[in-house]
């Protein structure tokens, strides 16, 4: 780890400030950046830890039903305060690394980084979730734009991730073995308007929408309907944990299993 | 009922108390004043010549004390292989150099090139960045076929080829081989793979060196299992410094498994620098340089073939195996593929003829050498794979087909140079088959079934050599050392005991083992005695602790040593008692007169020894007596286990859902201990079969370099395991009829899991007859669509 500064602002409006400085970096729960500092991978000039900020924190209901979850809300609080209102979201969370990573590790963070094998880009983009920053509001179809990237600009907090609740919602996961990321992981969201289908650990674009078994299911919500369908392997990820083939296939059935879920 | 002290109790692990709040003293935890810290620059290409090293800028970056490259070891010694193996031709094996830091070439990633010691940790790194390195680039070899043949690229260019030796075992004469085969009702062949592992001690390691300047004594501090082992093959090999100024400590080892036995070049150079430099000097490895330094384990590619006749009585075994050597040798590599390996090829049944054929590789990687096993476990996978494979092929049941190839008949003589004292593996099959109610399977299989399982059953029996010795006979086979142990048992005058020992305990329990025997001996209290270990300044000259040796050998010479105490406190006894010492009989800690009631106390006994004012005149006062133990053969502990997986038929994942393991270990001092030994065995075996996997790319990058890739076993990875551990045949040549049983679970469950594996595919109507460790969800898909 190289030297730096550190400061923890208690308002959003300070830690944009803090950000401004050249070659700063946002602090969520350290759960990618502490380790990449460890190997001298990265040498900020400061870090701003987001996690003394009290707006950012915690889960509530919206007067509109929509669950919002405070930025740099921890996994771990996650899936313990959003278990009513939004449970498949909370189950999601509760599966997120280990105890240690979860009471540290925090949504924003987690959706900045964009890891293509992280579970929350899932569960935002198969809700149709809304990215609130300091400037602006981001629907999770713009935000995610490939692996580890985002459309976050320089500086730009999420404040906080609005999530419309659905009628019935899934994660599944299909553990890598050894990082216990997602080696596939499947969110299904059944809303009243169409079905939602969102995977993440498989493909070397990082998150996405996997429309052809949205529409299926539109049509007709059970498992069945998903019957003959397939992901093409040539942009899945391949690697020593599991071919392209072999994650184009367990896309397929982590949908299924999560269509299975919901019903 | 239960003893709750002595030989046979479990005793709780009285060393855990420290380890468990924090109050252990590991190597880290020791700080000595003034110390610098080490950073090694290390290479992060697999094989290239060094065109440039400059260190100027490095040398004047804040704190840095001194940098070190190759130039500053010319003259030194590099690390020793400490077993030389003659190949099939007579000649001795190739024998590179193995520099502390690099020579000109670098030779896998990972190999340390320059040295900088610095005030602190963050300034050596700084430094370390500092420094002008280019290399040059050259291919990689890796693929262990394609480096033995001719015209390839050399990892080392003095070498004739990349070939350490070609090295037979058993029968020589290849028609008499061949003819087996031709005249055989049915041979099985299996080509596999026994896959390379990163041990992964919680502990990673660490060293640290002072020099004092008035007395010139140096001080080493380092992470090992065998602390007169280093300090020998440092000063005797590589820094050439007299072995009584030099102090080695392994204080409190977080895990060896192997990885802990072997003399590293951090170890020297900590010890070389602490007077090059007039400081201490410390290093810590991280984990990712535990990942491309510590010694890696198994890695073999072999092919098995196993003859049988009409009746499906085995009779030829064939192997030719390639087993990798990585980049240097490390200290006890070369004996792991040959004499802890073919010596175990016939396994637990009497195959009369038997031939081993090893090729030991160099390639651009770490250096493999032994890992919790060593060789054992690459000679039971084998074995055991081909016999199920054969069951398979015709239909014979994979049980009954291994009984009626039981040998029964003890002491047996193996074709492969051992002879078994002692076993009854029928005897423990009766006990795995009822300890894992065999008998239930097929229900618990229509219920997997019926959840839209496949399930599977996989037997596996192993045998395996530990404590080996004596050392006349390893003398001959290459052993550049013996192996022997050592203890003293020092009693103090209010009659506690102090047991200095060479085995070195690093997860084991001997502190709380160890004393149960003595206890038991004198009939004192467990609490009164205690284990010395790890210091050399301390402990007589053992060998330390690896190859489940350290209750039969090092246990052993404990017996003797407390045999002679017990000897000398009965002729004090005799004399205070006013009878013939040939009257006097020890019993719970009381000398008495046989027929009589007179008695003296032990307490009394050893008072009088070190006040001695009442004494016999010739008799020495004082009482600390050192016995020096060589056994006369190996130990034989054996087993048989029994996994059931379930298989998911949509993901390929598989989950075991019960492991049951039948172990005969002869006498056992502490069950508790034995079977959380076996435990964790298991666990380690279930790791390899399942999650373990250190690969490297076609460059020779390490892929699975951090926790991120490489697969440990997490407690929901495992199951509940059975433990039987009712089969007891002693081992017929040491005092405690003790076989060692630190080892047995990572040799016996890996064959288990995948037979289970292959089992349950089969029963769902996948014709797989194998897949190569790990059995990843993805590769049992793969086998699964064919």
């Amino acid at each position: 780890m190289y030297n730096f500064e550190f400061e923890k602002p208690s308002t959003i409006a300070d830690a944009v400030a803090a950000l401004g400085d050249e070659d700063a970096q946002a602090l969520g729960g350290g759960q990618t950046l502490i380790p990449t500092l460890k190997q001298r991978l990265a040498s900020p000039s400061a870090l701003v830890s987001l996690s003394g900020i009290a707006e950012m924190q915690g889960v509530c209901v919206e007067d509109d039903g929509s669950v919002a979850i405070g930025g740099a809300t921890p996994h771990a609080v996650v899936a313990r305060e959003a278990a009513g209102s939004y449970p498949a979201l909370a189950a999601l969370a509760g599966q997120i690394g280990d105890p240690a990573v979860r009471n540290r590790g925090t949504i924003g963070g987690s959706v900045a980084n964009n890891d293509p094998a992280a579970c929350y880009p899932a569960g935002v983009l198969g809700s149709g979730a809304t990215i609130v920053t300091n400037t602006r509001q981001i629907a999770a179809d713009d935000f995610f734009e490939g692996m580890f990237s985002t459309a976050l600009e320089e500086g730009e907090i999420i404040t906080s991730v609005r999530f419309p609740v659905p009628q019935a919602a899934s994660y599944q996961k299909f553990l890598q073995p050894a990082s216990r990321f997602a080696l596939v992981g499947v969110y299904v969201a059944r809303f009243a308007d169409g079905v939602r289908v969102a995977v993440t650990g498989a493909s070397e674009d990082g998150v996405f929408r996997w429309s052809e078994a949205e529409q299926a299911l539109s049509k007709e919500f059970r498992a069945d309907a998903l019957m003959g369908l397939s992901i093409n392997p040539m942009n899945m990820i391949g690697d020593l944990h599991g071919s392209k083939d072999y994650r184009a296939h367990l896309v397929a059935v982590m949908t299924k299993r999560a269509v299975a879920a919901c019903l | 009922m239960p003893k709750d002290s002595g030989i046979g109790a479990s005793s709780k692990r009285r060393e855990d108390v420290r380890f468990l709040t924090g109050a252990g003293n590991y190597t880290d935890d020791i700080n000595v004043h003034g110390q610098a810290h080490v950073y090694f620059l290390r290479s992060d290409i697999a094989h290239g010549r060094i065109s440039n090293l400059d260190t100027s800028a490095a040398e004047s970056m804040p704190g840095v004390v001194r940098v070190f490259t190759g130039k500053d070891f010319e003259g030194v010694g590099g690390i020793p292989c400490g077993w030389e193996v003659t190949d099939k031709h007579g000649a001795p094996m190739q024998e590179p150099a193995h520099p502390i830091l690099a020579q000109g070439k670098v030779r896998h990633v990972g190999d340390p090139i320059a040295a900088v010691v610095a005030d602190t940790l963050a300034q050596a790194r700084d430094a370390a960045e500092a420094i002008d390195l280019d290399i040059e680039e050259l291919p990689a070899v890796l693929d262990m076929k394609a480096a033995a043949k001719d015209g390839t690229t050399l990892v080392h260019d003095d070498l004739k080829n990349n070939i350490c030796y070609d090295w037979q075992l058993g029968e020589t004469d290849n028609a008499k081989v061949d003819e087996v085969f031709a005249n055989a009702a049915h041979v099985t062949s299996l080509d596999l793979v026994n896959n390379r592992l990163v041990a992964n001690p919680m502990e990673p390691r660490v060293a640290v060196a002072e020099y004092s300047r008035g007395t010139e004594d140096y001080t080493l501090y380092t992470t090992s299992q065998n602390p007169h082992v280093i300090r020998l093959l440092m000063c005797a090999f590589v820094l050439g410094l007299p072995e009584h100024k030099v102090r080695v400590v392994a204080p409190d080892v977080g895990g060896g498994f192997g990885t802990k036995i072997f003399h590293y070049a951090e170890e020297a150079f900590c010890t070389f620098a602490a007077k090059a430099c007039n400081r201490p000097v410390k290093w810590s490895a991280s984990r990712s340089e535990a990942f491309m330094s510590d010694a890696h384990g198994r890695d073999h590619v072999t092919n098995i073939e196993l003859a049988l006749d009409a009746e499906n009585n085995f009779i030829g075994l064939r192997t030719n195996t390639y087993a990798n050597m990585g980049a240097y040798l490390s200290t006890f590599a070369s004996s792991v593929p040959t004499w802890l390996h073919g010596t175990l090829a016939a396994g637990n049944y009497t195959t009369p003829v038997i031939q081993v054929n090893v090729k030991a590789m160099f390639t651009n990687t770490v250096p493999v050498d032994a890992y919790r096993g060593a060789g054992r476990p690459e000679a039971t996978y084998q074995l055991e794979r081909v016999i199920d494979k054969a069951a398979r092929e015709l239909g014979a049941d994979p049980i009954a087909l291994r009984r009626q190839n039981f040998i029964t008949q003890f002491p047996y003589d193996t074709p492969v140079a051992l002879t078994y004292d002692t076993g009854d593996y029928n005897g423990t099959m009766d006990k795995l088959e009822a300890a894992a109610d065999l008998a239930g399977f097929a229900a618990r299989r229509a219920s997997s079934e019926a959840n839209g399982k496949m399930r599977g059953l996989g037997i596996n029996c192993y045998i395996e050599a530990c404590g080996i010795a004596p050392s006349n006979i390893v003398g001959m086979l290459g052993a550049r050392a013996g192996l022997y142990d050592a203890a003293t048992v020092r009693v103090n005058a209010t009659g506690s005991i102090s047991v200095m020992v060479g085995a070195h305990s690093h997860g084991q329990g001997h502190e709380t083992a160890f004393p149960q025997v003595v206890a038991e001996m004198i009939g004192i209290d467990e609490s009164m005695i205690e284990i010395v270990h790890g210091d050399t300044s301390k402990i007589p000259f053992g060998m330390g602790t690896y190859g489940s040796r350290s209750l039969a050998v090092c246990g052993s010479a404990m017996v003797k040593a407390t045999e002679k105490v017990i000897d000398k406190a009965k002729k004090i006894a005799a004399h205070l008692l006013e009878a013939s010492e040939a009257d006097i009989e020890l019993k719970d800690g009381q000398f008495s007169v046989a027929g009589t009631d007179k008695s003296v106390a032990w307490g009394d006994v050893t008072l009088t020894a070190y006040v001695p004012h009442n004494y016999p005149l010739e008799v020495e006062p004082g009482l600390e007596e050192t016995a020096f133990y060589d056994p006369a053969n190996f130990t034989f502990p054996s087993g048989a286990y029994a996994c059931e997986v379930e298989v998911d038929p949509e993901t390929g994942q598989v989950s075991i859902e019960a492991f049951t393991a039948a172990d005969d270990f002869g006498n056992i001092v502490n069950p508790m201990i034995v079977d959380g030994q076996v435990h964790g065995g298991i666990g380690q075996g279930i790791g390899q079969a399942l999650l373990e996997n250190c690969a490297y790319d076609e460059n020779g990058q390490l892929l699975s370099a951090s926790f991120m890739d490489y697969a440990m076993p997490r407690a929901d990875d495992v199951p509940f395991y059975g433990v039987d551990h009712s089969s007891q045949t002693p081992c017929t040549h040491n005092p405690l009829g003790v076989k060692g049983c630190g080892e047995a679970g990572a040799i016996g469950s890996p064959p288990a899991v995948v037979n289970a594996v292959i089992d349950a595919l089969n029963s769902g109507g996948k014709a797989v007859d194998h897949i190569d460790m790990p059995v990843s969800p993805s590769r049992v898909w793969a086998a699964m669509k064919g």
